[in-house]
């Protein structure tokens, strides 16, 4: 599990490649916070197109994102979520939360 | 009923081991010929167990967890993961959706949802002190069924 930050503008990337589980989330949430608390991004975006599978620890990820960005007083975007990671996260609610958009596409009508 | 297939597995309670116990009991599930969801659905029901041993049941001490998957039949799947951790006083608030005794913040208090969600029947014995087992339940359609 990695993680490669760019940023452009006011939006800070973060791509996130692997497999996201309770052992691979600790480091890549340290390097994502400490990275927005640097630079205090207007926007957030969790990239999670290279991630090949996904627990609840992912849902973890989000929700401590989410409210990061909240304090920050930005926005937190996710995007590019294949099927069964999608799939976890609604079973959070986190469609809800978090704006998730699937390559421009807001997923918010198929629910 | 008897299974016709079954496998054991032993391992450290170490963070690192989460994928292998994943993908070692979805390696062992494949010779049904699962969908990728299906797969996907044990992988990730696997991995909510065997996390809830190394955070909760050993409390990231170093020690023992046991896999059991069996393969019934009519593609049952039943998976059986145990600690001899601290056990679980209170189940069915553990098993409360954003329950978590974790302090770190950064538990959803979602891995009994997740399970629940991802498979059949999810049964939890465990008493305190004495270690939890979390036996998951899981039909797999029939082969070549809803191939993508």
């Amino acid at each position: 599990m990695s993680v490669r930050i760019y940023h452009a503008d006011e939006i800070m990337t973060a791509y996130l490649d692997g497999e996201i589980d309770h052992h691979g989330a600790k480091n890549i949430r340290e390097e994502i916070d400490e990275a927005a608390q640097r630079s205090h991004p207007d926007v957030l975006v969790l990239d999670f197109k290279e991630v090949s599978f996904m627990d609840s620890s992912g849902i973890g990820l989000v929700m401590g994102r989410y409210s990061l960005m909240q304090e920050l007083g930005g926005q937190l975007r996710v995007v590019n979520l294949s099927g069964h990671i999608k799939k976890v996260m609604k079973l959070a609610g986190l469609d809800r939360l978090a704006v998730i958009e699937n390559g421009g596409r807001k997923s918010e009508s198929d629910q | 009923m008897k299974a016709i297939n079954e496998m054991k597995i032993t391992f450290k309670s170490r963070s690192i081991n989460e994928g292998f116990a994943r993908t070692a009991v979805s390696a062992f599930v494949a010779a049904l010929d699962p969908t990728v969801e299906e797969l996907s659905d044990i992988k990730t029901a696997v991995s909510e167990a065997v996390t809830n041993c190394i955070v909760h049941g050993y409390k990231e001490q170093i020690a023992n967890i046991y896999i059991t998957a069996a393969i019934y039949p009519h593609n049952l799947v039943v998976i059986k993961i145990r600690d001899k951790g601290c056990g679980i006083e209170d189940i069915e608030k553990a098993m409360e959706p954003l329950y978590t005794t974790s302090k770190s913040g950064e538990r959803a208090g979602l891995g009994f949802a997740v399970m629940q969600s991802l498979c059949d029947k999810v049964r939890v014995a465990s008493r305190a002190g004495g270690g939890t087992t979390v036996t998951l339940s899981r039909k797999i359609s029939s082969k070549g069924e809803e191939d993508e």
